[in-house]
């Protein structure tokens, strides 16, 4: 804790775990199979080296084995469990998922349909939307204000037990963090009971539906905010210092300074971040909400995830849950594209690049 | 593809003022403004306040757990101000029962998974951190395009079901053992280590299993730590998977148990009899469970903090 960071990150900077000179060795492959140019290990191609090849590879890719079984198994293989969705899918008919699957009546769209007439799966959707709305708007501008002020403070000592404080709810459960909340704004909460003490009625801001949007947004930037400034602290980390000093002989100000140099430093950050953020926007807290749904009730508290959970884990109808699930993969990878696409035409390096 | 995960990072060199200075006294630099008293009060307040808004609600939680039942009756709920403290609250729930049990299977939880998790991954890293070699881009392709999609709650449930691991602990394991993000860090920083380096030793007669045993691990132990720490954090806060796969109520981890006993405010199994008559505070004990659960992580996090960015910002990946 007592660490002073400053000249701890600064033997951190001569690491080479960034230096690109190692990977940048592969640019000059062409395919998949073919080996990387930088080093002499893979100068053979055709067949005759596929053989030497995975004789002097084969520990490596057993090493990568265990990690990869366990991504296909349970990554990839339950992609095709997503065929519930056009199933009446019967979880009776067998303790084993895959022989009750097998064994269930193919229904074409008829979850789809039934989906898209009910009124309950539209509440889902939009509140979904505002949630995400009210998220962007909100959390996302703290932590750049945050690691701007934490920034410009200059005393080592100050930093390191500043970042270390504001770290720390990162590192809790949701369901810590909900009943932190609930100890502070419940009904038998902190602000209810001084509420009462000096005369007035308690409220329970855990259970209005009204505010339930702030109150989310609210604990996210108690849990997160704080760690989101370690991306914006090391850009702003990276920004020359003579450029700087070159804005102040200029005769710019503090603020000028932090308008024309600091910013555009953090633009492409905060693209990034926000391509990731809209890619991912019907994905809206679900650990979280789902805690608090019951609270709240399902007309402020049901999303679409919490949506799926209910109607296939609770209510058992696993082809209509994973119809809706399905619908929202789908809409999500094509949300995670267009971001990235509109983040390229924008002249920034989104997600990846070709 | 390549994927960029964060800026390549530089550090910062703040120390550009003139002449010796003193240990912990601001390095300003000799072209910038002395601040303004106003600005340096108004960002020790705001500073001051967001330390505050994280800290207090914790404080208070601390405090309300150590205290007595006379203590809690007299301030009317939760505490603020410690009053003798008590730590009866601690010794009911770690005396055996439902939370001493779900605690412990919280850990051996943690610990299992976490050293399976860290294995696997490392593991892995190390195998896709030589670009060039066999299957290498097909490898990383495979593990790179998970980030991009989830195959959904509903079959991922229906298979976890149907590999048997329902009423298992393997189900709050094996599903979310491999964290592709925290793979593609560690090897980003395997990556980083230099080739002359491993080259050597190959040459010396070492083998893949040795130059990670010997060479690769020993200089990666910030980052080691980091993901360690990550991987850990991530099985001692999970609750969802026990709620979706486990049905014994006694098999349930301190999460689960958690909100049971502080959202849903029932009473500890076999404490509700001291609670009723008077020797225990209800409230005491909630506040106890959640210090349970906040304690290893607080204690422990503070000492990786400094590694924190090399974990965030080495994932920069080239394919």
């Amino acid at each position: 804790m007592s660490h002073s960071t400053v000249p701890r990150d600064g033997a951190e900077a001569s690491t080479p775990a960034t230096t690109p000179a190692q990977s940048g060795g592969s640019t000059g492959s062409t395919g998949s199979s073919t080996g990387s140019t930088g080093s002499p290990r893979g100068r053979g191609a055709g067949r005759a080296s596929l053989r030497h090849r995975f004789r002097r590879d084969r520990v490596l890719i057993l090493m990568t084995l265990p990690a990869v079984v366990l991504v296909l198994v349970f990554a990839y293989l339950p992609i095709l469990g997503n065929v519930v969705a056009f199933q009446d899918y019967d979880p009776y008919l067998s303790d084993n998922g895959v022989v009750s699957i097998l064994n269930s009546p193919f229904v074409g769209l008829d979850n789809f349909r039934r989906m898209f007439e009910d009124p309950a799966f539209w509440n889902a959707v939009g509140n979904t939307l505002v949630l995400f709305s009210v998220q962007l708007l909100l959390f996302f501008p703290v932590p750049v204000l945050v690691a701007l002020l934490i920034n410009s403070v200059v005393r080592p000592r100050v930093r390191a037990v500043a970042q270390a404080v504001l770290y720390l709810p990162h590192f809790f459960s949701w369901v810590l963090v909900v009943a932190v909340f609930q100890q502070m704004f419940g009904g038998a909460g902190m602000l209810s009971q001084l509420l009462r003490h000096h005369g007035y009625d308690g409220l329970d801001i855990m259970t209005d539906p009204d505010t339930f949007p702030f109150l989310l947004t609210a604990q996210s930037v108690w849990k997160d905010a704080g760690w989101g400034i370690i991306v914006f602290l090391a850009a702003l980390a990276s920004v020359p210092t003579d450029l700087y000093e070159a804005a102040a002989m200029d005769g710019a100000g503090r603020w000028r300074r932090m308008w024309h140099v600091t910013l555009p430093a953090l633009r492409p950050v905060i693209a990034l971040l926000l391509v990731l953020r809209v890619g991912d926007a019907l994905t809206v807290g679900f650990e979280q909400i789902l805690l608090q749904r019951d609270a709240v009730g399902t007309d402020a508290g049901e999303v679409l995830d919490t949506f799926v959970w209910w109607n296939g884990v609770r209510n058992q109808d696993f082809g209509y849950a994973a119809a809706a699930g399905l619908v929202k993969g789908v809409v999500s990878i094509g949300l995670v594209l267009a971001a990235n696409k509109v983040a390229h035409l924008m002249g920034e390096q989104g997600v990846y690049k070709k | 593809m390549t994927a960029v995960v964060g800026p390549s990072v530089g550090d910062p060199v703040r120390g550009r003022g003139a002449g010796p200075r003193r240990r912990g006294a601001p390095a300003r630099p000799a072209w910038e403004e002395e601040p303004s008293a106003a600005g340096l009060a108004g960002k020790g307040v705001a500073l001051s306040l967001a330390c505050l808004a994280i800290l207090f609600p914790l404080w208070i939680v601390v405090v309300t757990s150590l205290s007595s039942r006379a203590t809690i009756d007299e301030a009317g709920g939760l505490v603020m101000v410690p009053k003798g403290l008590t730590f009866i609250a601690y010794r009911e729930l770690l005396s055996g029962g439902q939370v001493t049990r779900a605690a412990l299977v919280s850990v051996l939880v943690t610990l299992v998974g976490t050293v399976f998790s860290m294995t696997v991954s490392v593991l892995c890293a190390y195998g896709l951190s030589r670009t060039g070699s066999l299957a290498h881009r097909w490898l990383l392709m495979l593990l790179l395009a998970t980030m991009f999609f989830s195959a959904g709650l509903i079959p991922t449930y229906l298979l976890v079901q149907s590999l048997g691991l329902t009423d298992t602990y393997l189900a709050l394991i094996l599903p979310s053992a491999v964290s592709v993000f925290n793979i593609l860090v560690l090897r980003g920083f395997f990556m980083g280590i230099s080739p002359e380096l491993v080259d050597s030793a190959r040459i010396d007669g070492a083998g893949d299993v040795r130059i990670l045993w010997q060479i690769v691990m020993p200089l990666s132990r910030a980052v080691l730590a980091v993901i360690t720490l990550f991987y850990a954090v991530g099985y001692w806060s999970a609750w969802f998977n026990a709620s979706l796969y486990l049905n014994d109520q006694d098999m349930m981890p301190l999460q689960n148990v958690m909100i049971q006993l502080v959202q849903k405010q029932e009473a500890p199994v076999g404490l509700s009899q001291a609670i009723r008559t008077g020797q225990l505070s209800g409230l005491a004990v909630q506040m106890a469970v959640m210090v349970m659960a906040l304690l290893p992580v607080a204690v422990l996090s503070p000492f990786v903090q400094k590694h924190f960015r090399k974990g965030m910002l080495t994932g920069a990946v080239k394919g």
